[in-house]
């Protein structure tokens, strides 16, 4: 649905250079949810506008639905960018107009019939759940319905993709939560494709299905969210998810608990985190199995478990027992001093 | 009072007409004029959309140096252009042409003014829905600002009533005018009085109109 290829873009301020893309190369297929995760000034937003040309890439190339949107001229490109919905972190609302003619002024603009402006500016109100506040002005909606109003006004387009730069960055947990669950159903319902950026995890956790990393200008690591979240490669990467921040231990326990075994991280993935793998553990070995901290992340179509697991016995079994760990479906690390 | 009205009620009437009319007409064209001269600053300048430093430079500078003259001095600098452009130098229409020179170059930097508070967000939200440049200055442009325009109107208009006021010296009439010839030149203060009464009401009047226009076209 949408490709980036080798895309770089270089902003120029006075006699500096800001390379806020690096040879950035994704492609986002249809009918999926697209996340990519960066802290601040890490070239997301920059990245996602290179998708509708907000931005123009200095090299590269971009597809959209197979077009290469580069060569195409104005006109072409204005009717390619109503294929591509975009919501923003500020709503980008008219202040100067109500619910619903924020939703119908567009269309009216591109030159939609009458009648068809009334059904899709209904239709969508209904969806994102403002058909009873389609009379209120901006200034009197909380942000999650003006996020809503902007959800509605770009679907009103029928779009194929629906680009997301922060939409949910503004929000509150609660509020948050809400425009995700809208942002899901768009894409199980409608069967929008979502391309989204974001710097909060949990985005990436509710609702996507492939995620990438982004760090200075460069996407480190991509992948589906399950791998990304089990298995992360990269520093970076690690550090978002901070695992090792959720089982922080004081570190003489962790010496104490060193000294009388090993410590490892187990990382359970849906079904496997049904079976009693520790129970065996501790009835087939000479080991015993002590859980020291635990939780689970809910991902969008599976959990998460992890554990973090002490195994105190005699060397020689302890090892046997990791193997055995090793060959069962869950994820083992060992976690040293 | 009855005595007064009698005298001089038709003469402030005409006054009245006339300032009317010279503040309607230049107003008009002034907009017809500042108007587009607004969306070219905006549009030119650094990081607009028709980004055009040449341009820019040059009808920034242009409305910058009109600006700084007086309108007494423009007035009169003006004759020889006035009466190629309307074949006259005197009375209404021959106040017209400095007016609006004077007048319009106000507009364009009010009008630019307020089209450049409206949140770059929205633009681009618009530009993203493949809305063309045109249909995004009038319908979301111009229509965010509306609110700061017609406040900028309404000082414009007020500056332009007290401009008419020289145009005595061009023949045109006016209140203004009035006021000065019977007020300060035949001493009548009463006239005077009565002339900057009314001028205050009107004034008054006006900026209430344009606050509670204003008001209601902001809608928060
Ligand atoms: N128009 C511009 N002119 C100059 N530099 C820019 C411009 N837009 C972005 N940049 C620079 O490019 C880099 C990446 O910016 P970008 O907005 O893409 O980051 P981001 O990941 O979206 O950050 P945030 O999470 O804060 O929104 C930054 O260093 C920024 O200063
Ligand atoms: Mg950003």
């Amino acid at each position: 649905m949408i490709k980036l290829q080798h895309v770089s873009k270089t902003f120029r301020v006075g006699k500096n250079k800001i390379e806020a893309l690096k040879d950035v190369s994704l492609e986002v297929n249809k009918g999926e949810i697209f996340g990519v995760i960066g802290f601040s000034g890490a070239g997301k937003s920059t990245l996602i506008r290179c998708v509708n040309l907000l931005e123009r890439p200095t090299s590269g190339e971009v597809f959209v639905d197979g077009h290469d949107v580069l060569k195409l001229k104005k006109k072409a490109l204005r009717q390619m960018r109503r294929k591509i919905g975009m919501i923003f972190q500020g709503y980008n609302l008219l202040e100067t107009a109500n619910v619903y003619d924020n939703v119908a002024t567009p269309l009216k603009l591109e030159g939609v019939p009458n009648e068809e402006i009334k059904a899709r500016t209904e239709k969508y109100l209904e969806i994102v759940g403002l058909t009873d506040r389609k009379s209120a002005y901006p200034s009197q909606l909380s942000g999650g319905q003006k996020q809503r109003v902007a959800i509605a006004r770009a679907l009103a387009h029928e779009p194929e993709v629906l680009l997301s730069d922060e939409a949910t960055s503004a929000l509150d947990p609660n509020t948050t939560d809400a425009i995700l669950e809208l942002l899901l159903r768009v894409n199980k319902e409608l069967g929008i494709t979502i391309f989204l950026i974001t710097h909060e995890l949990n985005v990436i956790q509710r609702i996507c299905d492939r995620v990438a990393v982004m760090e200075n200008g460069r996407i480190v690591e991509q992948g589906s969210v399950v791998d990304v979240f089990t298995r992360p490669q990269q520093p970076m990467t690690k550090r978002f998810i901070s695992t090792e921040s959720k089982f922080q231990i004081p570190s003489t326990v962790k010496d104490d608990l060193l000294k009388s075994g090993r410590l490892v991280k187990l990382t359970f993935l849906g079904e496997s985190s049904k079976d009693p793998i520790l129970a065996t553990l501790a009835k087939q070995y000479d080991v015993l199995p002590s859980i020291i901290a635990g939780g689970i992340d809910q991902l969008k179509n599976q959990s998460v478990g992890k554990l973090l697991v002490h195994l105190k016995g005699d060397k020689t079994q302890v090892e046997i027992a990791v193997g055995f760990l090793h060959d069962q479906d869950v994820l083992v690390e060992e976690v040293k001093d | 009072m009855a005595d007064f009205i009698n005298e001089w009620g038709s003469a402030i009437w005409e006054g009245f007409i006339q300032t009317t009319q010279m503040t309607l007409i230049s107003l008009a064209f002034s907009i017809l004029i500042g108007l587009p001269l607004g969306v070219l600053l905006v549009l030119t300048r650094k990081g607009g959309q028709w980004d055009n430093a040449a341009v820019f430079t040059i009808v920034n500078s242009l409305i910058n140096i009109i600006r700084s003259i007086p309108f007494i001095i423009l007035l009169f600098f003006l004759l020889p252009f006035t009466k190629t452009l309307v074949g006259t130098t005197i009375g209404v229409k021959g106040v017209i042409v400095p007016l609006v020179v004077a007048c319009a170059p106000y507009i364009a930097r009010l009008l630019e003014t307020a089209m450049l508070e409206v949140s770059k967000g929205i633009i681009e939200a618009y530009q993203s829905m493949g809305i063309s440049t045109p249909k995004i200055i009038w319908h979301v442009i111009i229509r965010e600002a509306r609110s700061s325009i017609i406040l900028g109107l309404t000082i414009a208009v007020i500056g332009l009533i007290g401009e008419t006021a020289m145009a005595g010296f061009v023949g045109a009439g006016g209140l203004g005018d009035l006021a000065y010839q019977f007020g300060y030149v035949r001493f009548q203060p009463d006239v005077m009085y009565a002339v900057i009464i009314i001028l205050i009401i009107i004034v008054q009047i006006i900026q209430s109109l344009g606050n509670i226009i204003a008001r209601k076209l902001k809608k928060n």
